[in-house]
């Protein structure tokens, strides 16, 4: 082995013991020089770290909604009157919580429709589901899977599986949908399940439930829809 | 110090006699859970493989200014730094790899092996040798990552590198891809490995007894 | 060794012996499953008979493969390796790949026994253990179900069973769901006479509760199993679900159709009742059994999956260690 030469070297060292303080001091000194390193590797990758999030949310957005090129968020929250009565405000705040949803605009910045997300109990974990809502047609556009830890070859059918996802184009939501065994879809609100991942599938249509009896009674009458605020996220410029 | 040991040595040491994994077992965490596909384990390897050499380097360098009596928390601070500079640059990088690897490369920080060497190696050996040690140990640990993560996908996913390789007929071995495939293949290779190493040694030991009978003949006849 | 003046015949103590040797145990269990495996080919036909012996064939040439050669004849001589193989087969859907079988035949014996040092020393019943990294492996494959079919459909052999080693299985519309499957998504019950003689989907091996239940008496009455492991599995779980099916009827279903469905009754009597993996204490018998009957229907009415027989006995196997130390007897004389 390599360490023949271990115990000499321990014995040469016992013989003079240092002070606390230099024991501090060399602590301190490496404590401050690890700061500053990953202080600066953070500043250093901001940007992009930050970039890609975006990017991967709005490709997603863009994605279930067709023909969307423009987007905002909107947070339901309180107006700056601060009373009681929660509406929908448009953000343009970074990150996402669960109180939060998206619009999607053409290119002439008429309204298209609603990117809504929703969050719930999987097979295994927690699966973040996105799915574009067109409140003039009470259609469900697409459905995006933002992260999911479901098995591997399986449950991430869920978004592997085109047939699966494909099912969600153009999918009515007047009542809420309902996942069958495979090849048993008889109704318009029925979802054909993964063969192998019943649950995932069901998973799916489950929050999509929940999260569309969520946002409905809080989405604005038809007509008075959000406006595009000035400042965007577009397809091809990311946020300026 | 060790003399009679060439820089060279202590490198080609770590990738197969003393093997972090196959002969060590260390950094166990990483090597069931990350394993599941060949770029994956790939990935995990050149992190371990820049936090090892970087941090053996430094503290080899200032192993006279390191206090005995604080050693293991500066060695961690090394550490941690340089696991951090992984885990940003990942993100910024290879996002989509990272989604993947996810807490276990901030937990880099906890692989045995990394700490190990620098108690046992890197802190009583000069640079040179110390780099060599760690590229070796770290080198080591990749083949073992690789190995793993290379049977896992091939089996489980029917792929190479992300690359089909049977065509869309082929039927995945789910189980390889979860966490109990992990640990069927890695007890699997430790089996193998084991019997090659006993094997080797056989051979060996009557290669050399032949050896002795050869010369003792000789001996007796001259 | 023989004797030629039987005047000169010398023994030492144990005078009477029991003439209870490992291949003659086996020899009963071969007989208590003939029953059930001729049930198999006649649901299943051709397809039955080619699983069964590929999963015998994979295991007995594993048990070849790593036995040292001299006592290669002694280890196969006791057919526990074909027994293995035999009752991994009975647990597949008949329109499993053969390649599958073959593997999970080797995966039982390669796995299940021999790594562990052979027969009696493993923890878990090697041909479960077979299964359930088949199941784990392979989902799909292991979860769809063939219809059982008459003898009439004998020679028709499943296109799936024929499958390329490494490739899928193409199946022929065939799907059908077991009894238990019905049960656990439809809420649909099965009728108990198609459930008693085995006119259901599902493995090959596990559909006909008469003749599993014939087999399991033929080796109740050799005593080549303890009794109290079947006893209490059967009491327990028929309790739990009787309770369940009281406080809810139309989601549960009666303790008959959780006996008669699925593989309850083939691995209590020739699974569960395994002497290697099974305590050896009756008051272990009892709590091994028990634990068995809770967790399966545990498993059925609460679980992910329809059938929970599978991981029920792993996992008591796995508690056995710790249940014999516990009920070990006390040594006369000395405080527990």
């Amino acid at each position: 082995m390599t360490n023949t030469n271990e115990n000499s070297k321990t014995h040469s060292a016992r013989s003079q013991e240092p002070g606390s303080s230099r024991l501090i001091f060399s602590m301190a000194i490496a404590g401050f020089i690890s700061g500053i390193i990953i202080i600066s590797i953070y500043i250093l990758t901001f940007d992009t770290i930050k970039e890609n999030k975006a990017r991967e949310l709005r490709e997603a957005v863009f994605k279930v909604l067709p023909n969307v090129s423009t987007m905002q968020k909107l947070h339901f929250s309180e107006d700056d009157s601060g009373a009681d009565n929660k509406k929908l405000m448009v953000v343009k705040a970074d990150g996402m919580d669960d109180e939060m949803m998206f619009a999607g605009y053409d290119q002439q910045g008429k309204f298209i429709g609603y990117a809504i997300q929703g969050k719930g109990p999987g097979f295994q974990d927690t699966i973040h589901v996105l799915f574009g809502y067109l409140s003039s047609r009470k259609n469900i556009t697409g459905m995006e899977i933002l992260d999911s830890r479901e098995t591997p070859g399986l449950g991430d059918k869920i978004f592997k599986d085109m047939d699966f996802v494909g099912e969600f184009i153009n999918l009515p939501m007047v009542k809420n949908i309902k996942a069958v065994k495979k090849g048993k879809k008889s109704k318009d609100n029925e979802i054909d399940a993964i063969t192998g991942a019943t649950i995932s599938s069901k998973a799916v249509v489950r929050i999509i439930n929940k999260a569309f009896n969520k946002w409905s009674p809080r989405l604005p009458q038809q007509g008075n829809e959000p406006v595009l605020a000035k400042t965007v996220v577009t397809k091809e410029s990311g946020e300026r | 110090m060790a003399t009679d040991i060439t820089a060279y040595e202590e490198m080609i040491k770590g990738l197969w006699r003393d093997n972090p994994v196959f002969v060590q077992v260390l950094g166990m965490c990483p090597m069931l859970a990350v394993t599941n596909s060949a770029i994956n384990a790939v990935v995990m390897g050149l992190a371990t493989f820049f936090v090892l050499v970087g941090s053996s380097f430094l503290v080899s360098s200032f192993k006279q200014w390191i206090p005995k009596q604080v050693r293991i928390s500066l060695y961690i601070i090394i550490i941690a730094t340089f696991v951090t500079v992984v885990d940003y640059s990942l993100l910024a990088m290879l996002p989509a790899i990272h989604k993947e690897l996810g807490a276990f490369i901030p937990l880099i920080v906890a692989n045995c092996m990394i700490l190990g060497r620098q108690e046992a190696f890197a802190s009583k050996h000069n640079v040179k040798y110390a780099v060599m040690d760690a590229v070796g140990m770290s080198g080591g640990f990749m083949i073992a990552l690789f190995a793993l993560g290379s049977v896992r996908e091939i089996l489980g996913v029917g792929a190479f590198f992300g690359v089909d390789l049977f065509g869309a007929n082929f039927e995945p071995w789910v189980i390889m891809i979860l966490p109990p495939g992990g640990f069927l293949t890695l007890g699997l290779l430790l089996l193998f490995f084991n019997w090659f190493t006993e094997r080797r040694r056989q051979f060996l030991d009557k290669v050399a007894e032949a050896e002795r009978v050869a010369v003792a003949g000789v001996d007796k006849n001259g | 060794m023989k004797n030629k003046d039987p005047r000169l015949l010398l023994q030492s103590a144990p005078l009477l012996r029991q003439e209870l040797t490992t291949p003659a145990a086996m020899k009963d269990v071969w007989i208590a499953l003939l029953p059930a495996s001729c049930a198999a080919l006649w649901f299943f036909g051709l397809s039955a008979l080619l699983i069964l012996s590929v999963s015998i064939a994979g295991a007995v040439l594993t048990e070849w493969v790593f036995t040292d050669k001299e006592k290669r004849r002694f280890a196969l001589s006791d057919t526990s390796a074909g027994l293995t193989g035999l009752l991994l087969g009975l647990t597949l859907p008949p329109g499993l790949p053969l390649w599958m079988a073959f593997l999970g035949g080797a995966v039982s014996i390669g796995l299940g026994k021999v790594i562990w040092g052979g027969l009696g020393t493993n923890i878990f019943n090697p041909a479960l253990l077979g299964r359930a990294f088949l199941l784990g492996t392979f989902p799909i494959a292991m979860t769809t179900w063939g219809a059982a079919g008459g003898p009439g459909e004998f020679f028709q052999i499943h296109s799936s069973n024929l499958a390329l080693p490494f490739m899928q299985g193409q199946y022929d519309a065939l799907s059908a769901a077991t009894p238990l499957g019905l049960m656990k998504f439809e809420h649909q019950s099965t009728a108990l006479g198609a459930l008693f003689m085995g006119n259901t989907a599902g493995s090959i091996g596990e559909t006909s509760s008469l003749l599993l239940l014939l087999g399991g008496i033929f080796l109740l009455l050799r005593r080549s199993i303890d009794w109290r492991i079947p006893a209490a599995i059967f009491l327990t779980a028929a309790l739990f679900s009787l309770i369940m099916f009281i406080s809810n009827g139309d989601v549960y279903p009666s303790p008959l159709f959780t006996l008669f469905s699925g593989g309850l009754l083939l691995g209590t009597f020739f699974m569960a009742t395994d002497p290697v993996t099974s305590p050896l204490t009756p008051k272990g018998c009892w709590i091994f059994g028990i634990g068995i009957g809770f967790l399966v229907v545990l498993i059925r009415l609460y679980g992910g999956l329809p059938e929970g027989m599978l991981y029920a006995i792993l996992l008591m196997n796995a508690a056995t260690p710790l249940i014999d130390r516990y009920t070990q007897p006390r040594i006369f004389g000395r405080k527990g």
